[in-house]
């Protein structure tokens, strides 16, 4: 086992019984069981953990939480291996791989480094100022521009864990388990309501886990005390490891649960990883506490820079020391603290370097008295050290914030920073909240909400652990939190950024550190004209890191008033979005991933297909079959013999898919009469009729064929994939226009299994199997339907076509939709009958110039467009009429529906090749419509296809181009009705 | 994510909805008697307030039934609810809070 160098003997959350082994960038450590991999990694003596995104500069851990911009891992490897994980927040299992992201071909030698000499070529708006041009080439660097800026690599495979949804409902939730959080859990829990506690630690106590002596206030006890009696409550749920990320409206809020990801491989395989939780709140308290500020001085990324209450959680929490010999920059108080707790540990305090001029107070005092060298009026102007800090240049700073006196440079490992304390209003600002520039504070606030929402607690700038159990009580009981009572101001205004001591420190001064934005990128991009905080974020890509700037972005706003001269408040913030932390996919999607993303449904004849072998298509959530292909086939082979069998003998396809709706009721027929284009008072019962449904814009909707089955009783089949939709169009309009109309509609489409024959042999298979039903074309005309029995089954038969050959579609109810089928095909056997697939049908149908609603039509297409006046009743009104006698309907340079026929026969053109007048020329091209149905033709030995094309069939027998890769294809304009023109044979 | 009270259900999830846009636009009874302006209007033109606004919403995935919603668009406060045929329990435009 390796030595744990800058490990202590004693202290912290720390387990050192469980030592465990880990490996980083390939090097075998060790931890303990309750560190985080930053935690592992700093007892280690490991500071450089990454390279920065722009400049790949060597980085370090900044933070200690969720608010880490820099040590960014990439965890394991293969199909587990997750990007861009923050290692302040990685718990530490045994055999944990990581590695470092943004660092090719490794973080000690990375050759993007080249990068940071030229570093004044890459100022803020680089990429849209240079890659721009020429024109396209974006295209060409942003490849090269995305390897180099890496952030990680996405797995290698689908993600073999499992993750889980869950919903839930509470009185209170409450968000944050520091002392306010807790404080605020245990009063609301009294009431004996429903409250979550959430909280993103593996242990509840906030910022109060990271302090060793509470000075008399609540500590350790007090977080154990609260604690037994929040689990006593049964009514009291508490999240550990439950990142709240999301805050939406009606106080609707998404949190994500690590459930497993602690344990590494050996997580019990019933558990989910990761869990989301979907929580609706009567009332939300937000506890979220609040984050520290880097300062912005030349070179304060360097590893080994780290804020001062990270080093204090190192130290104090994990037992782990970020270093032997450390100085300290600050412009308030808190950083004493954290001084003085390394100092007692053994870290020599070099100096304690003060923004104010005369720091005081008891923070001060305790320092002077333990001895430490506290310089009032100083800063740290600088840093060195190529891939750990070794020395910082500390130097006096004047009254108006200039570099006043010598700089001495003072050795280190370890350089401090505090710039005040933000509050984490995030979640606050994501409801709605509205916030508001606190000047005694120096920080942006929680002010009107606009949910049921109560801030306590450091978010809400109470200072002191009393301060927020007394906030959180009064939140939790529901009373208004009591403001809190201000510290002294941190003088901070005048030091953003503090001033370099020569050029190259001047553009190396980082606010964000993830996305490597200096102060000179922020004078640049004011300079430039960007003033608005939302246009420099944009600019200069301030906050849009996967930290969204939650350091980085009040010494960003602070840096950018600076540069205007105008106040902190005038310059406000940016928008706050969710997450607040980033969520994996695997969460969002839970189980609905594989098979479980979508339903499948399957018809009652699907069993036959899969052992006939056929090949399946989706059509919405169906499973059709799309040919079925023989031994050795392909699928034009296969595609053209089902055709064949249809043209020359009879197939049989399962057509149980397309939506039929019953349409009942005394007002059935004026229904009809208003919803399709077409007029329907003189269907008898036992006919059928087409009918073409139009939007109120008057574009193709929907259509079908739609039967008579008494006087007030329709039965209505729409396109498979449009069944739900037309169904819920109609049901508008019946709710909300016509309510007078005594309509009733029924879904029946899973009632009844549906078969069509087809071809010239379909009378004479269906005669052999009905008895009832008399199939002679004088008592069953084309377009009529009749009852009776097939096969022995109560069965309704349809005699329509949509192939253009004889045919009947016989419905069954659906348990009989396999027998009848099996019986078909018995019954067909001599007749050589053949199964055929949507792939057929369609090829079917183009040869007869059929539209396809969703093939033809797009939406943007009318029934004048397809040739189909003869559709249109003109003495009553329907939906999309009106719309229809617009002017611009009527405009003859509309795109209308015509055929295509190749020079060459053997050609069949690609759907959606656009269609030229001329030959291509270069571009741009006139471009006159576009090609919408394309097949091989096996009954007519062609390719056919059907086009739209401006001006329609005012154009036929001219020749259009139709540009194809690398050549150009001549087509002739033609009738769309390729075969059969006149319909004899689906009449005879 | 908003809470809906759908008049025959309840309250419910925003995700059982959908929204169907403004509210008390009539179809106008003799389309031929506008002019194409006029159609278009009723076609495409709809209100866009910053405030209470009157729209249709469906039970989609409920009980299917369609009625009316009336929500400030800033706060996504819902004013009230009420079903077809119905109007508004207070018809003032103000501002609710
Ligand atoms: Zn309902």
């Amino acid at each position: 086992m390796t030595a744990q160098p800058y490990r202590l003997a004693e202290g912290g959350v720390i387990d050192r019984t469980r030592p465990l082994s880990f490996s980083f960038n390939g090097r075998r450590l060790t931890g303990f069981a309750g560190d985080t991999l930053a935690s592992a990694l700093l007892a280690n003596g490991v500071h450089l953990v990454g390279r920065s995104f722009k400049y790949h500069r060597p980085r370090g851990i900044l933070t200690a939480g969720t608010e880490e911009p820099n040590a960014l891992v990439q965890l394991e490897t293969g199909n587990r291996s997750t990007p861009n994980l923050k290692a302040t927040r990685v718990e530490l299992y045994d055999g944990l791989a990581a590695t470092s992201v943004n660092c090719w071909p490794g973080v000690r030698f990375d050759a993007g480094a080249l990068i940071d000499a030229v570093h004044r070529m890459v100022p803020a708006g680089f990429y849209y100022k240079t890659f721009m041009w020429p024109r396209g080439g974006w295209h060409f660097y942003e490849k090269l521009i995305r390897r180099m800026a890496g952030m990680g690599r996405a797995p290698e495979g689908p993600d073999p864990d499992r993750y889980d949804r869950t919903n839930a409902h509470c009185e209170v939730l409450v968000v944050g388990a520091g002392p306010a959080g807790l404080a605020a859990a245990r009063a609301a829990g009294r009431s004996g309501t429903r409250i979550i506690l959430a909280d993103e630690q593996p242990r509840p106590g906030g910022m109060l886990l990271n302090v060793t002596d509470t000075k008399g206030e609540p500590g350790a006890d007090w977080i154990g005390d609260t604690l037994s009696e929040l689990r006593s409550m049964p009514n009291v749920r508490v999240l550990t490891r439950t990142t709240v990320t999301g805050y939406f409206d009606h106080n609707f809020l998404v949190a994500v649960e690590r459930v497993t990801d602690h344990l590494g491989p050996d997580a019990p395989a019933h558990l989910p990883r990761q869990r989301l939780w979907r929580i609706r709140a009567a009332r939300v308290v937000l506890a979220t506490g609040a984050l520290e500020r880097p300062l912005v001085f030349a070179n304060n990324d360097r590893p080994g820079v780290m804020l001062a209450a990270a080093a204090r959680a190192y130290v104090n929490a994990f037992a782990a020391l970020p270093g032997r010999r450390a100085v300290v920059c600050t412009n308030n108080d808190s950083a004493y603290e954290a001084a003085l707790d390394l100092h007692r540990n053994g870290v020599e305090i070099t100096a304690i370097a003060d923004l104010r001029t005369d720091p005081a107070g008891p923070a001060a005092e305790a320092a002077a008295a333990a001895g430490l060298n506290i310089l009032g009026g100083h800063a740290v102007v600088d840093t060195s050290g190529r891939r750990r800090v070794r020395s910082a240049q500390v130097a006096g700073i004047g009254a108006d914030g200039s570099l006043e006196g010598p700089v001495r440079a003072l050795h280190c490992d370890l350089v401090l920073m505090s710039g005040g304390w933000s509050p984490a209003v995030h979640l606050f600002s994501q409801s709605g909240g509205r916030l508001r520039y606190d000047d005694a504070l120096g920080v942006f606030l929680p002010d009107r909400a606009r949910q049921p929402v109560q801030c306590a607690g450091a978010v809400n700038g109470a200072d002191g652990t009393a301060a927020c159990v007394l906030q959180g009580q009064d939140a939790g009981s529901g009373n208004r939190p009591a403001a809190a009572s201000a510290p002294a101001a941190p003088e901070a205004g005048s030091h953003w950024p503090i001033p370099a001591r020569n050029r190259s420190g001047e553009f190396r001064r980082f606010v964000d550190l993830q996305n490597d934005v200096t102060a000179a990128d922020i004078a640049l991009a004011v300079a430039e004209g960007y003033q608005s905080v939302e246009h420099l974020k944009r600019y200069t890509t301030l906050g849009m890191g996967t930290d969204q700037g939650k350091t980085g972005n009040v010494p960003g706003i602070a840096v950018l008033a600076g540069s205007l001269g105008a106040p902190l408040p005038a310059v406000g913030t940016t928008t706050f979005r969710p997450p607040y932390d980033p969520v994996t996919f695997g969460a969002i999607a839970g189980r609905d991933v594989g098979p479980l993303a979508d339903p499948v449904r399957e018809t009652p004849m699907h069993a036959w297909h899969v052992e006939a072998g056929a090949v399946f298509e989706d059509v919405g959530q169906w499973k059709r079959p799309f040919y079925y292909p023989l031994a050795g086939e392909t699928k034009r082979d296969a595609v053209a013999r089902e055709c064949l069998a249809v043209r020359n003998a009879v197939g049989l396809m399962d057509a149980t898919t397309l939506g039929k709706i019953v349409v009942s009721g005394r007002g059935a027929v004026a229904f009809l009469n208003r919803i399709y284009t077409n007029a329907w008072d003189d269907l008898e019962v036992g006919r059928c009729r087409y009918g073409l449904m139009l939007g109120e814009d008057g574009m193709v909707l929907d259509d079908g064929v739609t039967a008579r089955l008494a006087t007030n009783r329709f039965l209505m089949t729409t396109t498979t994939g449009n069944a739900s939709r037309v169904l819920a169009w109609l049901e508008e309009w019946l709710q909300t226009e016509w309510p007078d109309l005594d309509v009733y509609l029924t879904s029946a489409t899973e009632q009844f299994a549906t078969v069509a024959l087809a071809g010239p042999k379909a009378r004479a298979v269906l005669s052999g199997l009905t008895s009832d039903i008399d199939v002679t074309t004088e008592a069953f005309p084309f377009m009529s339907w009749r009852s009776g029995h097939v096969a022995g089954f109560p069965a309704r038969v349809f005699r329509i076509s949509y192939s253009g050959e004889l045919a009947y579609e016989i419905s069954v109810p659906a348990a009989h939709g396999l027998s009848l089928w099996a019986a078909l095909s018995r019954q067909g056997e001599d007749h050589g009958i053949t199964p055929f697939g949507t792939e057929a049908m369609h090829v079917l149908r183009a040869e007869k110039g059929y539209l396809m609603v969703g093939q033809e039509t797009d939406g943007t297409v009318t029934p004048i467009d397809l040739g189909m006046q003869w559709i249109l009743k003109k003495k009553k009104d329907y939906i999309g009429r009106r719309s229809l006698a617009r002017s611009a309907m009527l405009d003859p340079l509309r795109k209308r529906l015509v055929g295509l026929r190749t020079e060459d026969p053997e050609l069949v053109l690609p759907e959606g090749a656009q269609i030229l007048p001329t030959a291509p020329s270069g571009p741009p091209e006139t471009m006159i419509g576009h090609v919408t149905s394309s097949y091989w033709s096996g009954v007519l030995r062609r390719s056919v296809a059907l086009a739209l094309v401006k001006g329609g069939r005012d154009r036929e027998t001219t020749t259009v181009h139709v540009p194809l890769d690398g050549r150009t294809a001549r087509a002739e304009i033609c009738d769309p009705r390729f075969y059969d023109p006149d319909g004899a044979r689906l009449r005879g | 994510m908003l809470l809906i009270s759908c008049p025959w259900c309840g309250q419910r999830d925003e995700s059982e909805f959908t929204c169907g846009g403004e509210a008390h636009i009539q179809r106008p009874p003799d389309p031929d008697a506008l002019s194409d302006p006029e159609w278009a209007d009723y076609l495409f033109m709809r209100t866009n307030p910053k405030g209470r606004h009157r729209e249709r919403w469906c039970h989609t995935h409920g009980c299917g039934r369609w009625f009316n919603v009336e929500r400030h668009t800033l706060t996504h406060d819902i004013i009230s609810v009420y079903r077809m045929g119905e109007g508004p329990a207070d018809d003032g435009d103000g501002d609710p809070s």
